[in-house]
């Protein structure tokens, strides 16, 4: 594993009787494009505050590259800060913004006027350079934010939902330019935002917070097909959760005497949520139950609705155990199922995830 | 964008009457005293044609000249330090969480609701009595425009700190989050950010308390010694020995002064504005 950049150990917030931020552990490697996902409220601000300086940690220690910086001033560290409102200055033009933290750190000015310039090339704004914040768009104002923080060549870029003020389209476009632009800086990045897709599409590596809790860390891969709480299964894409109990012998035991394999060792007794994707279910018409493959999971219900998304149909199906959502790819020849057929749901094992209460 | 009123209409026609009977109201006696200021005839009233004797008159005279120079001088040494403290106490209860801030928040206000003449009374037995103290140690503390000044500056205070925390609200907090997170220590930020912002409130309080001063009569009169008469005092003092042509001319000097002032405050904080300081220091090489 790479030498780490950003390093928390047992770091908590307090705001008086509000806790924050609860005792994190994380360890962000270098050149790591590295998200904090959770909904607003769970502590991923106040974190990314506390690396760059904002907040002092009430207890814990914040290393950058091995250097303890949690209670130094936030102009003293080696990392900068793309803000959620851009907080461009607006008594100052777009060269003015970028050369500002140059300026500062006494580097001479014909060196800034270069890198300035470099900086605005690299995000496409170069013609812009004397034109107030103002008078830019935001997608705009966004890119002269990034260059005003990339021009200092940080040794980790903090982005605090950088692109949640643009419109979809732009979003999108801004993700991907982010990203591309991260691999080829080869800076590491720390990206909070509360958009799954974005945390998705964008991290090596993301964690998911909630009530100032980190409930998990993992790649995208990891988070979204092996989440190990209720929390982080819901937060995530869509899921279907199913009440079940523990048996004695390595099975669940579903409502309905659906019996499933227990994919890690829990207590017997203990009572479980089933978490299912719903692309990962197929379905079959009940009668044709043959055609599951044999260690295939399963269980029989009724379709309720079937809506149609363009790229898929969704089937609401219930069933003994508790209501299923599948999602079946839209292909050709693909056979449809009608409100009120009986059908088998099964999957493959390895897609259950059992999440203890 | 007029609601509900039909274009043409009598309603219409009322309100358009009623905007220039306001405006005759305001601007009639300021027109009648322009006019008698260039009446030749030294009676009250009575037309005797064009002249400008009475403006040569006042600016011969050395009276007016003392007390304008004392009305500048209070005016400019008030405006500056009330600008200074009140925004140095606009910052500090706009920022900073301390025991009592906002019982303090309170009590600035109580200059600008409090009556001119409690003011003038209250500074007189203040200025009475620590002057009973100091004297009481040798020296010999008179009124004149030392008090003038520091009566000024006390109730200019709060109307500078009022404007410029207006200001502050508006500004957003990210923005020196930022300064700081480019390597600006507290001071740089200060002056690079924070205070180019809300320049223009500063401004505005500085001009407030210019003209406060400049139009200050009760307090002044009040805390004023033998031979520190300022401008609106003597005006006030002519008056007392009946209206003249030389007070006309010297009001209207005074009111060609105030919009000048005051138009020249609005270009001021019309204007860019920008750090160019900062512009020379990158752009240059």
């Amino acid at each position: 594993m790479a030498e780490s950049a950003v390093q928390l150990t047992g770091v908590t917030k307090r705001f008086g009787d509000l806790v924050a931020v609860d005792n994190i552990d994380l360890d962000i490697s270098d050149g790591e494009f590295f998200s904090l996902l959770g909904p607003s409220g769970c502590g991923k601000t106040t974190t990314l505050r506390m690396i760059a300086g904002f907040e002092y940690p009430t207890s814990g220690s914040i290393k950058i590259h091995g250097r303890e910086v949690g209670l130094e001033p936030p102009d003293v560290r080696p990392v900068n800060t793309v803000f959620q409102s851009y907080a461009l200055f607006p008594h100052m033009n777009v060269r003015e913004n970028v050369g500002f933290g140059l300026l500062m750190k006494k580097v001479e000015s014909s060196e800034i006027a270069k890198r300035v310039e470099r900086a605005l090339d690299m995000v496409q704004l170069g013609r812009r350079a004397d034109a107030l914040p103002e008078q830019l768009s935001g997608g705009q104002q966004q890119r002269v934010a990034l260059a005003r923080a990339l021009v200092n060549e940080p040794e980790v870029l903090l982005l605090d939902e950088p692109l949640g003020a643009l419109d979809l389209k732009l979003r999108q476009a801004m993700q991907i330019e982010l990203k591309e632009l991260q691999e080829r800086v080869g800076i590491t990045f720390i990206y909070v935002t509360h958009d799954q897709e974005e945390a998705l599409t964008m991290s090596d590596r993301l964690g998911v917070m909630h009530d100032g809790s980190l409930l998990q860390v993992g790649t995208p891969e990891d988070i979204y097909e092996h989440p190990r709480s209720r929390f982080v299964a819901d937060f995530i894409g869509e899921i279907n959760l199913l009440d079940g109990t523990v048996g004695s012998d390595g099975t669940v035991v579903l409502k309905g005497g659906y019996v499933l394999p227990l994919d890690h060792q829990i207590g017997a007794g203990a009572a479980v949520n089933v978490a299912l994707r719903p692309e990962q279910l197929h379905l079959v018409l009940a009668d044709d139950s043959d055609l599951i493959p044999p260690n295939a999971s399963r269980l029989v219900g009724t379709v309720g609705r079937r809506v149609y998304f363009g790229e898929s149909y969704y089937y609401e199906v219930t069933s003994e155990a508790g209501a299923l959502d599948v999602r079946q790819e839209n292909r050709p020849g693909l056979t449809l199922f009608e409100p009120g057929q009986r059908v088998a749901v099964h999957w493959d094992p390895s897609a259950a995830a059992m999440l203890e209460e | 964008m007029r609601f509900g009123i039909r274009p043409g209409s009598t309603l219409e026609r009322a309100m358009a009457g009623n905007a220039w009977f306001v405006y005759a109201f305001f601007y009639a006696p300021i027109i009648t005293l322009v006019i008698f200021s260039f009446n030749a005839s030294s009676r009250v009233g009575i037309w005797g044609g064009l002249s400008t004797t009475w403006y040569a008159n006042i600016f011969r005279n050395p009276e007016v000249w003392d007390a304008l120079k004392n009305s500048l001088v209070v005016a400019a040494v008030s405006t500056v330090v009330s600008t200074i403290i009140g925004t140095a106490a606009a910052l500090a209860i706009d920022r900073y969480r301390f025991r009592g801030d906002r019982a303090l928040d309170g009590i600035l206000y109580l200059p600008i609701i409090i009556p001119d003449v409690t003011m003038a009374v209250m500074m007189l037995l203040f200025f009475a009595r620590i002057f009973a103290f100091v004297d009481s140690f040798g020296p010999r503390l008179s009124l004149g425009l030392g008090t003038i000044a520091l009566s000024h500056i006390a109730f200019n205070i709060s109307f500078v700190a009022v404007v410029v925390r207006a200001r502050l609200g508006q500004l957003d907090r990210s923005l020196e989050e930022a300064a700081r997170d480019l390597y600006a220590g507290p001071w740089e930020t200060f002056r690079r950010v924070t205070l180019p912002l809300i320049m223009p409130g500063v401004l505005g309080g500085a001009l407030l308390a210019l003209t406060l001063s400049l139009d200050d009569v009760v307090v002044t009169a009040f805390v004023a010694g033998p031979g520190s008469t300022t401008l609106p005092v003597y005006v006030f003092g002519l008056v007392r020995r009946g209206v003249s042509p030389e007070i006309n001319a010297l009001s209207t000097v005074m009111l060609v002064a105030s919009i000048a002032l005051v138009a020249g405050s609005l270009l001021v904080q019309r204007g860019p504005g920008r750090t160019s300081e900062l512009a020379h220091e990158i752009t240059h090489e």
